[in-house]
């Protein structure tokens, strides 16, 4: 077996890995749900990429670990931020100058990619998880649906509603409001997918090439649909869009140590 | 694993003597209080403290004291108090946790010093607003508080370039205050005295100015972290014998750490500028994750705040009119970016940190979009991190980490 480079990223809401072989291909990858213990789900999330691959850690010449838990797992890698990860990881699908807007699970990013790849600037969201999945998973809890049906409930809107508010908490109270009002539930449910669109689209400019990655659109085609109503072009999607910042951080680590 | 070790913090040697010099002032200004020895003015940061000394008062700074309560993370315990009676958390974190802290009847001053169990009560209070007009606020209600009388100056904001006019209107002001001052304290004002103040506040600005400018050496000999600490006594002391004695001090060690090429951050490989407040409860960890990023923050316009290089003893008035009102935080932009500017060109800075305090909007100037306008003009990268001087639940440690760290991979590509 030839050398591998391990990318895992580990996320407020999920942990995800990827293992590159020397050609830089995809030859495993695993996203697993990240809960309280960074350092367990590490384990997992590198057993199920090594099973995969039918590897063990020796095979791993390399591995660069992202993502707010990028600084607990158990074995020697290096960190680098999921700002630069997700740039790096998209550049690699479009290797051009892009706009990167990566909605995760607590953080919405807009990363500025230059046609040499290198990191131009960014934005990230405030401390506040309007515009983040954590927002999608209250308002679905809150509405007593899953994310999934959040989806298929936006596909039969027939209707545009705009919520004003800001907090999570005060948009649910707009959402009991419009109910109330009798606005229907897939329309509601479109609204908030728009609130996320908004809030990123507030972040920062939105222009030239987009490419959008992250969980939220990986789960929710709707938010990519959305997103390029706002912008006016269709975001380019890369193939396994929440799968971008552990594949940064593989590139990197294969850059790492073969000195790129 | 990726847990890296964390380099260690290289401690100044002037820092015993900075602790010496800080509790000398507030034990002095304790026994007065006790005694009734001398009158004791509370003055904010930037006010008139040259003239109140003249006048024979022991100065006290509210300001030191919010940073304290900030710097010992204890402003939060007493920032709802304040928001009890009516002072919006929305509004200045100094003043909500200082006014908090005395509604608590607590102060670190009685930890840190044995003995005290108070802050020194006012005679008078003194303001300026050129910084903002939360200090006016914040002395009013020590005002009715301890039912003493709060004077002040109100200064001119978003002030280009000062002119005459400007000056003249403060100067007007200034010597007002003369009067009731004269009156409270029962000492005549004395020009010649005030002079040798002022003289003495220069010779503290001068040396504060050049203990600030060794960090243009490369590497620098000292960190924005520190400046934070060691400006205390440009601040609390100015207008004293013994601020300059102590800068004399701190600059002759800084020159022989250049000398001995000894770098307040090993393997220094990145430079920044910091825009904006402190974060006064993070400082620790803010200076760890630079030391860890070899990335020194090498110059601040915060610290800068107390040089002021245009006091000039042969004209007081003028001469503290112009110097109080050249003050960063009461220009406008235009004037504020040529400043950053210079600074970027003389520290040689490969990036600009803006602190966007939520209750600090006069000293944050990420809001009408200087970061872009610089990154435009400088090409140098900027990041904006979000947080607040004293208001640590307003601040995402988190956050901020991944969002500097990312600003660093950014400087060096």
């Amino acid at each position: 077996m030839s050398e591998l480079y391990l990318g895992i990223d580990l996320g407020a809401s999920a942990t995800k890995a990827v293992l590159l072989n020397s050609r830089r291909q995809i030859v495993a990858r695993a996203a697993v749900v990240t809960g309280l213990d960074f350092t367990r789900v590490g384990q997992e999330v590198l057993a199920a990429v090594l099973r995969q691959a039918g590897a063990d850690m020796g095979h791993i010449r390399c591995a660069v670990a992202t993502g707010y838990g990028r600084k607990n797992v158990h074995f020697p890698c290096l960190t680098k931020t999921e700002i630069s990860c997700h740039g790096r990881g998209a550049y690699h699908y479009f290797p051009e100058a892009i706009t990167v807007v990566d909605i995760g699970g607590q953080d919405t990013k807009i990363i500025r990619i230059g046609p040499d790849g290198r990191l131009l600037d960014f934005q990230m969201n405030r401390k506040c998880a309007a515009g983040t999945g954590a927002f999608l998973e209250e308002m679905a809890r809150r509405l007593d649906l899953s994310l999934s049906e959040l989806e298929q409930l936006a596909g039969k809107s027939q209707k545009d509603v705009k919520l004003g508010s800001y907090c999570t908490v005060f948009t649910f109270t707009e959402i009991l409001a419009l109910s109330r009002r009798g606005i229907a539930v897939p329309d509601l449910v479109k609204a908030i997918f728009n609130a996320i669109v908004q809030r990123v689209a507030e972040l920062g400019v939105l222009s030239g090439k987009i490419v959008a990655t992250g969980g939220v659109v990986a789960y929710n085609p709707t938010v990519a649909d959305l997103l390029a109503n706002r912008i006016g072009v269709a975001p380019l999607i890369p193939p396994e869009p929440q799968l971008i910042g552990a594949l940064g951080a593989a590139l990197f680590a294969f850059e790492e140590a073969k000195h790129v | 694993m990726s847990n890296e070790p964390q380099p260690a913090f290289k401690k100044l040697e002037s820092s015993s003597r900075l602790k010496q010099l800080m509790a000398s002032h507030f034990y002095e200004l304790d026994e007065a209080a006790r005694r009734g020895s001398h009158k004791i003015a509370w003055c904010s940061s930037v006010g008139p403290a040259e003239l109140l000394r003249s006048l024979g008062f022991l100065v006290y700074f509210p300001e030191n004291h919010a940073a304290l309560l900030g710097a010992t993370r204890e402003a939060t315990d007493y920032i709802p108090a304040a928001n009890a009676i009516g002072y919006s958390p929305e509004i200045c974190s100094y003043l909500t946790s200082d006014i908090g802290a005395c509604i608590m009847a607590e102060t670190p001053l009685s930890r840190a010093y044995p003995g005290i169990t108070r802050v020194p009560p006012p005679d008078v209070l003194v303001y300026n607003t050129n910084q903002c007009r939360a200090v006016k606020d914040w002395f009013q209600w020590y005002s009715r508080k301890f039912r003493v009388p709060c004077l002040g100056v109100q200064s001119f904001r978003q002030v280009d370039e000062v002119t005459t006019l400007h000056v003249a209107a403060i100067s007007t002001q200034l010597q007002q205050l003369i009067p009731p001052l004269q009156e409270i304290s029962g000492t005549r004002f004395d020009i010649d005295r005030l002079r040798e103040t002022l003289e003495l506040s220069l010779q503290c600005s001068k040396l504060w100015g050049k203990v600030l400018e060794t960090a243009a050496h490369r590497p620098s000999p000292l960190t924005f972290f520190d400046g934070t600490i060691h400006m205390g006594p440009a601040v609390i002391a100015r207008g004293t014998q013994s601020a300059v004695d102590y800068y004399i001090f701190l600059l002759a060690e800084l020159r022989q750490r250049i000398e001995a090429g000894v770098a307040a951050v090993d393997h220094e490989n990145c430079r920044i500028y910091w825009e904006g407040m402190p974060i006064w409860g993070k400082l620790r960890e803010l200076a760890a994750l630079f030391l860890r990023l070899k990335t020194c923050v090498v110059a601040s316009t915060y610290c800068n705040s107390w040089i002021f290089s245009d006091l000039d003893p042969r004209d007081p008035f003028e001469s503290m009119a112009r110097a109080y009102t050249e003050l960063f935080i009461t220009r406008a932009d235009d004037c504020k970016e040529r400043y950053i500017k210079k600074m970027v060109e003389f520290y040689r800075i490969d990036g600009i940190l803006f602190h966007e305090a939520k209750t600090c909007p006069d000293n944050s100037n990420s809001l009408y979009g200087m970061p872009q306008r610089l990154y435009q003009q400088l090409g140098i990268p900027t990041v904006v991190i979000h947080g607040d001087l004293n208001d640590l639940r307003l601040f995402s440690e988190e956050q901020a980490v991944t969002r500097l760290e990312a600003f660093i991979e950014q400087v060096q590509g």
